[in-house]
């Protein structure tokens, strides 16, 4: 274990009306075994014992798993390391005296409440939309009566993998959601549980996708090379199968 | 503190269909005009959110992320137990019952886990429904693990992710009520009250997080599924947002809480490596069966593991406990850990770790073979520690994991406040002293999916309830209160943190006392000691912390104190209770209650009961009730692992 410093530029926004910037803050001793969280805790002691507010950051699990954390890290969201999320992000990858600049997920669709927390309800409002299959709890049949490959199985379970943070929406250049959305739609289009309802699933989800004013995928890639779950775009070209299958048929 | 149980009377595996069909119902037209309040939307909060709904209650959920995806459930990893007996190796409900009962120590009641038992089957199958990717065999049929030492292999799992994708598929299905307009979702609110009318409990009192506004929510029913308190060690396994304060206020306001010092602890967590840190991770339990736990012979011995021969390491498990070796259940294995590592035979750099080393097991089946079994905890571990597993041991330490204590309920899940409710973690029902791995999953959706609809069906059926608009003088009161108290915490701050400590500071002090003195190994005269010091830390609290900013907008400083006075002033009836239990069991040790060979030792005659806690308001100290508990099915044993 070592210990490096760092200069820090943070986004500061007091609320979404507020016009935001970067203030830059130095920190000494910073454990590089810690996390990219624990870094910010130990600037958020910092400031308040020097009677600053603390940055505002989301953050729950600190395991990768909630999505709640989240940020862009030098122009990348989640950081320089592949499929990590924020909080499992270690200041190993950091070297004594960088200046690293901290900004948080911006887009389109998810406003800024404050410093580097957003409101990324609206991937909640997708998955309301129609990300799931229609039953109600009690009368469902016996857990085997439905043999599924254990390859599609699989297949299903990396789509399923997604943790909805939002740096896919973050890092496209589009902001678009067409990752977040065809994760869903792919698991689903994946297991016979969502076959009834999966052109109705696919439009409505589309359109959700456009009200809530996510942009369109141009095949940029970004959000594939973020993903801290590994989702691939694969799952967007499924999406667009599906969506232009119900399309035809529906039409 | 009236403990009426309402435990079905009738054999065993009669009670909970005889009991659902002596309970009332609601027919569908009426269930519209009953308002129901949900708190959390993890495993259990999210299904009986969206059960209530689909049956046609009007619903109103509640939590404190900014989505209900992402409650602390999401992160559970190793799976969920049923008696399904899809492998045709004698599972059996009555098995699985038997396994969980003995699993806690035999200090649960028998008609509450059996039925947990009998629900797990259907569990299993609704979530399949939803869409749940659960693990697969070739032939396409649903695969299963051994877990937690049971002899049967009943555990379904989806990867290591078996708590994230139980939980979408409950979000999935709230999601579903939420678009058809079932039930209303109010994310980033914090429950700071429970309001009651004519003694029933009649609504919520809320802190808005993101805009300080307190606001009232009003209803027939209000249901607690709000987590465990894990976080009152302040470093546990639990997601941070994890807190006391929903069951602490609904306790302040007359709900008995029950069994408060039985916590989990978990051996094979990643080790403390620094004062900043602020969660510990857990290593699954799986490893154990692989990995051999060893410190050095010699108390101060420095040198690198590789160094140090056969001759000078001390395999404490498997020459302590030759039969079981290092597959010692939890408790055992984490005091032994601690019983080490106080000894000052403890490794890495803090001296609070003990290896837990591969080297054999790659050497007998090869490294391809562990790692196709262990490779991404390996590779968790990896990106965690900075260090290979293959090359150098595992370090690992135990850390708080899990509470079996909570509200006390009744067999249909009410508290000792009429109209409400307590599911899942934040209740005490169905693991004793002791929660076997998968079964926390497993009750989470029970009480979720399966249960909580027919209680609250027949409360609302046999009690007249008085329309209310949420404005009545008990509302008005509770926001009063809730209001006082944010000022209170932020009173010191007005002339700036000079000499002042912040929230963490006391609350890591806190941890610190209740790890030292209420942790794995508990003793009457060093759980007075943390009594006394206990006022002091609150104390401090409220004199002595600084919280920058103000009530009325976005403050994560101030959401944390709010917990942590709470955590303090809860802290209280966790060693109280501690100490009045004078026995061994589950996963503590009491020093004054062992066998001659230094091994827990319950003692059925004095302690078969539930501790129940009554809050008294003023000064005076909490009281203790007794639920007895009577085994009328099984005969409880001694555990044994020498
Ligand atoms: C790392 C880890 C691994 C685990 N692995 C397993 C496993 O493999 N198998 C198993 O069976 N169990 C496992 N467990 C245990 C299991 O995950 C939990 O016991 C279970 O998920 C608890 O579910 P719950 O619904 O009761 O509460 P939680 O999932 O904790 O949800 C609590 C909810 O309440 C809300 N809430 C809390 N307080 C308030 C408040 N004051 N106001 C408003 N809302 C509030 C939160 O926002 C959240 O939505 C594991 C636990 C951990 C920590
Ligand atoms: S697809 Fe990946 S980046 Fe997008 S929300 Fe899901 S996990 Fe996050
Ligand atoms: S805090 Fe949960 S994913 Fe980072």
């Amino acid at each position: 274990m070592s210990s490096i410093n760092l200069t820090l530029k943070i986004w500061r926004q007091h609320n979404s009306d507020a016009l935001g910037n970067l203030e830059t803050y130095d920190l000494d001793n910073v454990h590089t075994d810690m996390s990219f969280l624990e870094m910010l805790d130990i600037l958020n002691e910092k400031l308040t014992k020097e009677g600053k507010e603390p940055v505002a950051f989301d953050h729950d699990c600190r395991e990768g798993i909630c999505g709640m954390c989240g940020a862009v890290i030098d122009g990348v969201a989640h950081g320089p390391e592949k499929e990590v999320t924020l909080c499992q992000l270690h200041m190993r990858n950091f070297s004594k005296g960088d200046t690293i600049v901290i900004e948080p997920f911006r887009s389109r669709a998810f406003p800024v409440k404050k410093d580097l927390l957003v409101d990324r309800s609206a991937l909640d409002r997708i998955i309301q939309s129609g990300g799931y299959v229609s039953v109600n709890t009690g009368g469902t049949p016996d857990g085997n009566s439905l043999p599924i490959p254990s390859s599609n199985a699989e297949l299903a379970m990396d789509a399923a993998a997604c943790i909805g943070c939002g740096a896919c929406v973050a890092s496209c250049p589009n902001g678009a959601a067409m990752l977040f959305t065809s994760a869903k739609i792919s698991q689903l289009a994946l297991l016979p549980q969502g076959h009834a309802e999966r052109q109705q699933r696919a439009l409505s989800m589309v359109a959700q996708m456009d009200e809530e004013g996510f942009g369109n995928c141009t095949n940029a890639k970004e959000c594939e090379a973020v993903c801290p779950k590994g989702i691939s775009i694969r799952n967007i070209a499924r999406l667009n199968k599906e969506y232009l299958f119900a399309a035809l048929t529906e039409g | 503190m009236e403990l009426n149980s309402r435990v079905p009377s009738g054999p065993l595996a009669d009670k909970w269909n005889n009991h659902k069909f002596s309970n009332k119902l609601v027919n569908p037209a009426n269930r519209r005009k009953y308002k129901v309040i949900v708190v959390g939307t993890g495993l259990a909060g999210a299904s009986a959110s969206a059960t209530l709904a689909e049956q046609g209650y009007e619903v109103q959920t509640f939590c404190i992320q900014d989505s209900p995806r992402r409650a602390h459930s999401i992160a559970a990893q190793g799976g969920i137990n049923a008696a399904k007996n899809y492998q045709n190796d004698g599972d059996s409900v009555h098995r699985l019952f038997y396994d969980t009962i003995k699993g806690g120590d035999f200090r649960a009641r028998e008609a509450n886990v059996y039925r947990l038992a009998e629900v797990s089957n259907e569990i299993i199958d609704q979530c399949v429904a939803q869409g749940v990717p659960f693990a697969r065999e070739y032939g396409g049929t649903l695969a299963n693990r051994s877990f937690g030492g049971a002899q049967v292999s009943r555990t379904f799992y989806a990867r290591g992710q078996t708590g994230q994708q139980l939980l979408l598929g409950a979000y999935s299905a709230l999601s579903r009520q939420i678009n058809a307009g079932n039930v209303k979702m109010f994310n980033r609110r914090e429950m700071m009250d429970v309001v009651l009318v004519d003694g029933k409990a009649r609504g919520i009192t809320v802190r808005d997080v993101m805009t300080g506004k307190i606001e009232s929510y009003y209803a027939d029913v209000v249901i607690l599924a709000t987590g465990g308190y894990g976080n009152a060690y302040f470093l546990s396994t639990n997601a941070m947002a994890s807190n006391v304060t929903a069951a602490w206020r609904a306790h302040k306001k007359g709900a008995g809480f029950a069994n408060p010092s039985f916590v989990q602890i978990h051996p094979t967590c990643i080790p403390v490596h620094g004062d900043y840190q602020s969660k510990l991770t857990l290593m699954s339990e799986s490893l154990r069966n692989d990995g051999r736990v060893w410190v050095p012979r010699k108390v101060g011995d420095k040198r690198r593991p590789s160094e140090i021969p056969e001759e000078d390491r001390d395999y404490y498990l498997e020459n302590k406990y030759p039969s079981f070796g290092n597959l010692v259940p939890r408790d055992v294995a984490s005091r032994n850990a601690k019983e080490q590592c106080d000894e000052g035979k403890g490794v890495g750099n803090t001296g609070l770790a003990v290896y837990l080393d591969f080297a054999d097991a790659i050497k007998r089946d090869g490294e391809e073979t562990i790692l196709k079994k262990y490779g991404n905890l390996f590779q968790m571990y990896e990106k965690i520690t900075d260090s290979n597993p293959v090359e150098e041991p595992m370090l690992i330490y135990p850390a708080v994991h899990y509470t079996m204590g909570g509200l006390w309920v009744d067999y249909d899940l009410m508290t000792t406040i009429p109209g409400l409710f307590a599911i899942g973690e934040c209740n005490f029902s169905d693991h004793g002293a002791n929660r076997l791995g998968a079964s926390a999953l497993m009750q989470g959706l029970a009480d979720g999916y399966f249960i909580i609809a027919t209680s609250v069906a027949h409360y609302l059926a046999t009690n007249s309830l008085e329309k209310i608009l949420g404005s009545e003088a008990p509302f008005k009161d509770s926001k009063k209160e809730v209001e006082d108290r944010i000022d209170k915490l932020l009173q010191n701050s007005a002339d700036g943190p000079a000499g002042k400590l912040t929230v963490d500071e006391v609350h890591k002090e806190l941890g610190r006392l209740l790890w030292d003195h209420c942790g794995m190994a508990r003793e009457g005269g060093s759980l007075e000691k943390a009594l006394k010091e206990l006022p002091e830390i609150k104390k401090k609290f409220w004199d002595n912390v600084y919280i920058p900013g103000n009530g009325k907008d976005l403050n994560q400083s101030l959401e944390r104190a709010g917990r942590v006075a709470d955590f303090v002033e809860f802290a209280e009836i966790m060693i109280r209770d501690a100490l009045a239990r004078n026995e061994s069991c589950g996963c503590h040790l009491r020093e004054e209650s062992q066998t001659e060979e230094h091994e827990a030792k319950r003692d059925d005659e004095n302690y078969t009961h539930v501790s129940v806690w009554e809050h008294i308001s003023g000064d005076e100290a909490p009281k203790m009730h007794k639920e007895e508990l009577k085994f009328e099915f099984v005969t409880p044993s001694q555990r044994s692992y020498k």
